[in-house]
């Protein structure tokens, strides 16, 4: 059966003949009709298109499976109806613009996709080491914030699909209180561009330390919650253990990476293997499960969030310590010339730095033109930079041809890649884990189709 | 699908001497604007740049890139090209050996690279006869390294051997290199677009891909697409 429209029919419940079987399409609350037509056909091999806009596939996911009573029998995804274009973009844009591009890849991991895509800009640019300690400080306390806020998207939104909407509810909660975060120091909740080829965009505003000491405060008091409310919760356990299960070998075929390789047991996290932004400072632990399952998943992701904070009281306690220290490379023909300020009307440019270009120094009215309008070069060459995002292996390949602008960016993003364990992991299983499966692996459509 | 002169891939690709594509036609760029013609008075359209890649790397290597060379060589009996450039080792190998060079690359106990990234693919349009590039990341979890094997395709026969059989992970990249970027994978298992609508005509990341766009007409101008604007380059 195909879900093909044809000619004269006009999508209601009752059924049409197509070539390869009969199609029916339900659209809830004509179940009876549906039941009634198909009694005839109750033994046939039946293939249910489910999304792309289905609540519970994460986005617009499709799945495609075919079933056999309630046993699934063959799972396929259909993908690329998010797809937009963001790596064609990137190259006609300048390779400070990119971040603003790469930002809203996967939406829920920002900040992650700006890190890399920069850490591979800077590896091209050689400055890897000039990049300002609070630069780098400042990238892992927002990665960590984000890690916080995309796990706790993950349970929430698993939680609703097992039709926990306490679990929903809460996760959406916290998540506010990291966005509040986020809107404060980078400017937006979202989007933000906020991570910049040779540092980050702006420095921290006054009294971020302290708003961000009540969250980590507050979290102590509310992570315990969601292990009270879940960890042994009967009903949960029972939609949880033994779902979803993908041994190493299998991870390790597949190309998973992040918690969905860690509940293998296997303690591979590139924050610890491979350190980058200077992760090899912190003190914290990479934490494994040893069931391969959606369990397995689901604990491991509310064990980082503990470990993601623990990272984020030390870095906030590195940035008490730097307060003034520059968060821009030192070389002027990379760092972004603008210095941001909030004014009476919002996030701008500085008015000291406005009346420095318009009133005081033509060079840096001309500085501030040049880079602005037609940025650096970066030398020709090609570099991989891969860091762990909350989803595995987020990797940046990001190609030069000595230009203002990217000659080719492609982002190994973790969703797409893990989302090819669908069939293995939701094959001979039943329908309804087929929906657990997916949430376990945490796919966010906007990495999948970028 | 092979043809004689490029059988020294390994050679062929030192890049000291190669130069990007500009999308002005092989050779140096010219002019800071990306567009002739446009009545460019500023005295740039005179600026000639040569743009050199990293270059290739003679032995030794250093540390354990000779090892994995090595055991390269004794497979296909080539010496892959070699490139070093802000840390990270490239090996540029021929089509041809492809499927060999990552089975060993996976299974000698002296590389083992068991995870493999992905493919992403890179149309260098000013090289003529290795226009299509595709680009494997590699790791090795047992030994903590990484490496890119480089593989190229000339345009007018765009077939690479599918490394399904080796990496399955490469199932939605390669269909994704191949959705945008037209290069056909022989043997992978089912070679459909991936992001693009199936009946999708052309290859959008490909740097000849007409950009379109909805011209924008101003006092009888209008506003080209954006590969046809005046901009830096």
């Amino acid at each position: 059966m195909t879900t093909e429209t044809h000619p004269g029919t006009d999508f209601t419940e009752a059924g049409f003949d197509t070539s390869e079987g009969r199609v029916f399409t339900v659209s809830g609350q004509d179940w009876d009709t549906l039941t009634e037509e198909l009694s005839d056909h109750a033994d046939e091999r039946i293939v249910v298109n489910m999304g792309p806009q289905h609540p519970s596939t994460h986005g617009v996911l499709r799945l495609i499976l075919e079933l056999e009573g309630e046993t699934v029998t063959e799972a396929r995804c259909g993908i690329g109806y998010l797809h937009t274009g963001i790596e064609k973009n990137l190259e006609y844009r300048t390779w400070t613009q990119g971040t603003t591009f790469v930002t809203r890849m996967d939406y829920l991991a920002p900040l992650f996709n700006e890190a890399t895509y920069c850490f591979g800009v800077e590896r091209l640019l050689d400055i890897e080491d000039d990049i300002p300690e609070k630069a780098q400080v400042l990238r892992v306390l927002l990665m960590e914030l984000n890690r916080i806020s995309s796990h706790l998207v993950c349970l929430a939104t698993g939680g609703m699909e097992l039709g926990a909407l306490t679990v929903m509810t809460c996760g959406f909660r916290e998540r506010e209180l990291v966005l509040d975060l986020f809107e404060l120091i980078t400017g937006l909740r979202m989007n933000h561009a906020y991570v910049r080829p040779g540092g980050v965009a702006q420095d921290l505003p006054d009294g971020a330390l302290e708003e961000i000491r009540d969250f980590i405060t507050l979290m102590k008091k509310r992570l315990p919650e969601y292990a009270a409310l879940c960890n042994a919760n009967p009903i949960f356990k029972g939609r949880l253990v033994g779902v979803g299960h993908l041994d190493l070998e299998g991870c390790l075929a597949l190309g998973l990476s992040g918690p969905v390789l860690r509940s293998t047991g296997y303690p591979w996290d590139l924050r610890k293997t491979q350190p980058y932004c200077g992760y090899e400072d912190y003190d914290f632990d990479v934490i494994t499960w040893d069931t391969c399952d959606a369990y397995g998943r689901f604990r491991i992701r509310l064990a980082e969030m503990w470990e993601s904070l623990r990272i984020v009281e030390q870095a906030t306690d590195r940035l008490a310590g730097l307060v003034g220290a520059p968060v821009m490379v030192a070389d002027k023909k990379i760092a972004w010339p603008a210095q941001l300020a909030v004014g009476s009307d919002g996030l701008g440019n500085s008015l000291d730095h406005i009346r420095h270009i318009m009133g005081e120094s033509m060079e840096a009215l001309i500085h501030h033109f040049k880079l602005v309008t037609e940025g650096f070069r970066v030398p020709a060459g090609q570099a991989y930079a891969a860091i762990e995002g909350p989803r595995g292996e987020l990797g940046a390949h990001v190609v030069s041809d000595g230009g203002t602008r990217p000659f080719r960016v492609h982002f190994r993003d973790p969703s797409f890649t893990n989302l090819q364990a669908t069939s293995v992991m939701s094959e001979g299983g039943m329908i309804a884990d087929v929906i657990v499966a997916i949430a376990s692996i945490d796919p966010v459509m906007g990495g999948v189709d970028r | 699908m092979t043809e004689p002169e490029r059988a020294t891939e390994g050679e062929d690709r030192t890049p000291a001497s190669a130069t990007v594509g500009t999308g002005e036609g092989a050779g140096p760029a010219r002019g800071m604007f990306g567009v002739s013609g446009s009545g460019d008075t500023s005295g740039y359209g005179g600026l000639v740049r040569s743009l050199v890649r990293p270059g290739a790397e003679e032995r030794p290597y250093g540390g354990w890139v000779d090892a994995a060379a090595d055991a390269l060589v004794e497979v296909v009996g080539a010496e892959p090209g070699v490139v070093i450039h802000r840390g990270e080792v490239t090996f540029h190998v021929h089509r041809e050996h492809l499927v060999e060079v990552a089975r060993q690359l996976r299974d000698d106990p002296r590389l083992r690279f068991e995870f493999c990234g992905g493919v992403s693919g890179v149309h260098y349009p000013d090289e003529a006869g290795a226009e299509l590039h595709a680009v494997y990341h590699l790791l090795s979890m047992t030994h903590n390294r990484r490496i890119r094997i480089e593989v190229s395709a000339p345009d007018v026969d765009p077939h690479l051997p599918s490394l399904v059989g080796v990496y399955p992970t490469l199932d939605w990249h390669e269909r994704e290199t191949y959705d945008m970027y037209g290069l056909v994978f022989d043997g992978h298992p089912g070679l459909a677009r991936i992001l693009m609508p199936d009946d999708w005509p052309g290859h959008p990341q490909r740097k000849d891909y007409p950009l379109g766009g909805i011209p924008v007409e101003y006092k009888g101008a209008t506003v080209p697409p954006p590969d046809e604007r005046r901009a830096y380059q």
